[in-house]
């Protein structure tokens, strides 16, 4: 039916992951909650925070879900796929040679080597309800239409970080 | 097979050797983890009446039960005898160290003996080195820790280390991460004795959990109600400093060493200050949804350029009216300075408060501190004397960095009478618990000496209805916070619940009793241990686990420094009436709390002359035959 084009999966293609580091508290809480979750051990995230308390940053990072993704095309067997439902890129387990060609060339060191399973990890997004967003304390991590993440709070959140840069490096 | 991992490391500093074991099982049940199995091994490998300043010294380093695998589990104990106070000593350390170290392998760590030349300990995925640590002597926090990341080629890497207080010596010195200490009972003074400058850890090891996916949904049915919790939505706005206020509208603010009771204004010091002139961001430990504690930058003025963490309501109060400084910007100056400098901020605010009363009596003179004018108020001069402490810098400074009991004996003259502390401890906070009955019980009863995190019962400041006390509390107590009624049932169940999150490694701010009455209890806290570790250890046993604790740390104190009832005393002061504001006219009647002490004893099950576990209590908690040397 119709209707059915605004169903909840439908919506789910349009959620990102959306990262504010202005309202990091840098507990880590989203690394307990991917680890616990996904892999069922404590330490074994694939969200992580970068931190660097004497300067005054953390930020969380995660794999973006690139809408050209080049560990996709890179793979040699295809075990990267994105999940269509909610957009997302999955590795198979199962197809992955653990060649980790995907974890040299992520732009952005979103995805891991596992050492104990010999193949590489990376972010799925919890099947479209993320618990690092969930669990999250402040919602510097948000799971949210695409259309409401908006640019300019981005911006002005990149602007505060500079600025703060700039005080701790030349105080006064 | 999760308990069956987790691994306590034996590191012999003179020796340069470290020996790994299993945490036995059958301690377990009995301690728990953290500050429990600290205490456990407190007693049984620190031979009796040792110079805390010897190489037969230990510094235990306890990442607890739950350390790293529940919410709000950054919390790190370590512990040692203390060389401030000669009885127990510990601190209990937040951010990321802990689980960390637990990440590289470690559930626990009993570092001995002495290194030949400066070391710090290189501890990584299951291996521990002994690094060169000339190049890192006399460098601050900071300067420490990211010479480290660099020489070892990893920012992820965390560290606690002493700053130059430790390496002289300072009685009083603590231990810093990167923002965050162990500040109390001068466990820093220990590692410098021990030329340790430094413990870096780093681990990249997943730690094994034996129901994971019970124990996801059973945070995540309480993690909401623990976060509006309405103390913990007050944290996550203004951190400890939001107590500032209210202690002082009531009246109960020491200022200038308690010569006073309140300040007539203290809006400069408030935290809404803090949050807007100087607030960045709100951080957190780790997997901490409350986040309490504050990033401050000051951007202008004398002190332009200051950043760092905190202060907490303790440093806020020590640092400011006890010393008489009410410029936030100055006490924010003098805590980053003291952190730079490896001192406990508690410790140097009491002791600099009871110094400059007594120069302000006449008791010490010019002459005696140096040329030093001691006055109210003074922040340079404070921001002088701890760089002078840290560095023993002239006779005087030397004298107070040997802390209150040495320099209160050097001194003479009823000196110490001026001094605010229990046990040679200097007071943690600027309570003053001359109103509140419970509170003053609490100072006298903590195992450390004057504490406010072992054993304040919080609640006695909300007055709730006193069916709601029974019901938390389990018996008759009076909601009159002046009354003595009750007052020692109050004191004895907050001390035995608040040695749980120690021994679990997690934060006490979640913990019931701690000014909230919905956070974490016993069964939550056996659920949460059996879902983490397959141990099945029920609520009563748990409640046992904290006397338990309690109880060896007393016989500790005792077999050390021979504490008993007579040392169960209240500052001097708190027997002279309040002078101003609303409490005024308030103080303890020696009597009623002697008789309150009595009862004390009683639900503890000590002798009320000896103030000591009766044979009874130690069978019942299974203390007869320690030392066991089961670890």
């Amino acid at each position: 039916m119709s209707l059915h084009i605004c169903s909840k999966e439908a919506m789910n293609v349009s959620k990102i992951l959306v990262i504010d580091s202005e309202k990091c508290n840098g507990c880590r809480a989203c690394e307990w909650a991917c680890s616990l979750y996904k892999e069922k051990v404590i330490n074994k995230s694939m969200i992580r925070i970068v931190k660097w308390p004497a300067r005054g940053v953390e930020f969380p990072m995660v794999c973006v879900q690139c809408e050209v993704a080049v560990c996709e095309k890179v793979c040699p067997v295809g075990a990267i796929k994105r999940n269509e439902d909610i957009g997302a890129l999955e590795v198979d387990k199962d197809a992955c040679i653990g060649c980790k060609l995907c974890v040299y060339v992520c732009p952005f060191g979103g995805i891991y080597f596992d050492t104990e399973q010999r193949r590489v990890l990376k972010c799925e997004q919890c099947e479209g309800d993320p618990v690092c967003a969930k669990v999250c304390p402040t919602e510097a991590l948000q799971y949210v239409e695409a259309t409401r993440a908006n640019m300019w709070k981005k911006r002005a959140a990149i602007e505060r970080i500079t600025e703060l840069l700039q005080i701790v490096f030349h105080p006064g | 097979m999760v308990l069956e991992k987790r691994k306590i490391a034996y590191v012999d500093l003179s020796k340069k050797e470290v020996e790994t074991k299993t945490i036995p099982l059958e301690l377990r049940p009995l301690y728990l983890g953290g500050r429990g199995l600290s205490a456990y091994l407190l007693y049984n490998h620190v031979p009796p009446k040792t110079d805390p300043l010897s190489p037969h010294n230990v510094v235990l380093i306890g990442t607890g039960l739950l350390g790293a695998v529940t919410l709000q589990s950054g919390r790190t104990q370590v512990m040692s005898k203390s060389p401030e106070t000669g009885i127990t000593g510990d601190g209990n350390l937040g951010g990321f160290f802990g689980p960390e170290l637990k990440f590289a392998g470690y559930e626990h760590l009993l570092i001995t003996g002495k290194a030949e030349k400066p070391v710090y300990l290189w501890i990584h995925d299951g291996e521990i080195e002994f690094m060169d640590a000339a190049h890192l002597w006399g460098m601050d926090r900071i300067k420490t820790i990211e010479t480290i990341r660099k020489d070892l080629g990893d920012p992820e890497i965390q560290v606690a280390c002493v700053g130059p207080a430790a390496e002289n010596l300072v009685r009083f010195a603590n231990i810093m991460t990167d923002y965050k200490n162990s500040a109390r009972t001068g466990t820093g003074c220990v590692m410098g004795s021990k030329n340790l400058k430094a413990i870096a850890v780093r681990g990249t090891m997943p730690v094994e959990v034996k129901f994971p996916d019970k124990l996801y949904e059973y945070i995540s049915e309480f993690s909401d109600r623990i976060r509006n919790m309405k103390w913990a939505r007050a944290l996550s706005k203004w951190g400890t400093p939001l107590m500032i206020a209210p202690n002082n509208e009531m009246g109960a603010l020491r200022t200038l060493n308690a010569q006073l009771n309140m300040l007539p204004d203290a809006k400069s010091i408030e935290a809404d200050r803090l949050l807007e002139d100087y607030g960045l961001k709100m951080l957190g430990c780790y997997a901490c949804v409350i986040h309490c504690r504050h990033r401050h930058y000051i951007k202008s003025g004398p002190y332009a350029g200051t950043y760092g963490e905190g202060p907490e309501y303790v440093t806020m109060g020590q640092l400011g009216p006890m010393i008489g400084i009410t410029d936030l910007a100055a006490i924010l100056k003098l805590g980053d300075v003291l952190n730079d400098l490896g001192i406990d901020a508690s410790s140097f605010g009491t002791l600099a408060a009871w110094v400059t009363e007594l120069f302000q009596r006449g008791i010490i003179d010019k002459e005696f501190t140096d040329g030093m004018e001691l006055e109210w108020g003074n922040a340079e001069m404070y921001i002088e004397l701890a760089r002078k402490i840290a560095h023993r810098e002239g006779k005087f400074a030397d004298l107070i960095a040997e802390g209150g009991k040495i320099a209160s004996m050097k001194i003479g003259k009823n000196s110490a009478d001026y001094l605010w502390h229990v046990k040679w401890l200097p007071d943690s906070t600027t309570h003053d618990v001359r109103k509140l009955k419970g509170y003053a019980l609490g100072l006298v009863t903590g195992t450390r000496g004057s504490d406010h995190l072992r054993s304040r019962p919080t609640l006695e400041m909300f007055s709730l209805p006193e069916d709601v006390l029974f019901e938390i509390y389990g018996g008759k107590i009076s909601r009159d916070q002046t009354s003595y009624e009750g007052k020692e049932r109050m004191v004895w169940w907050t001390m035995n619940i608040l040695a749980i999150p120690d021994c679990l490694g997690i934060c006490k701010f979640i913990c019931k009793g701690f000014n909230n009455t919905h956070g974490l209890d016993y069964p939550e806290y056996s659920n949460l241990i059996y879902y983490a570790t397959g141990l099945k250890i029920s609520p009563s046993e748990i409640e046992k686990v904290g006397e338990r604790v309690i109880n060896l740390e007393r016989l500790f104190n005792n077999r050390e420094a021979g504490i008993s009832r007579k040392d169960d005393k209240l500052p001097k002061r708190c027997f002279e009436p309040m002078p101003i504001g609303p409490t005024k006219g308030e103080s303890i009647d020696p009597e009623k709390f002697n008789q309150m002490l009595d009862r004390y004893y009683e639900l503890r099950g000590w002798d009320k002359k000896t103030g000591l576990p009766t044979k009874e209590t130690l069978v019942r908690l299974n203390l007869a035959n320690e030392p066991t040397h089961l670890l």
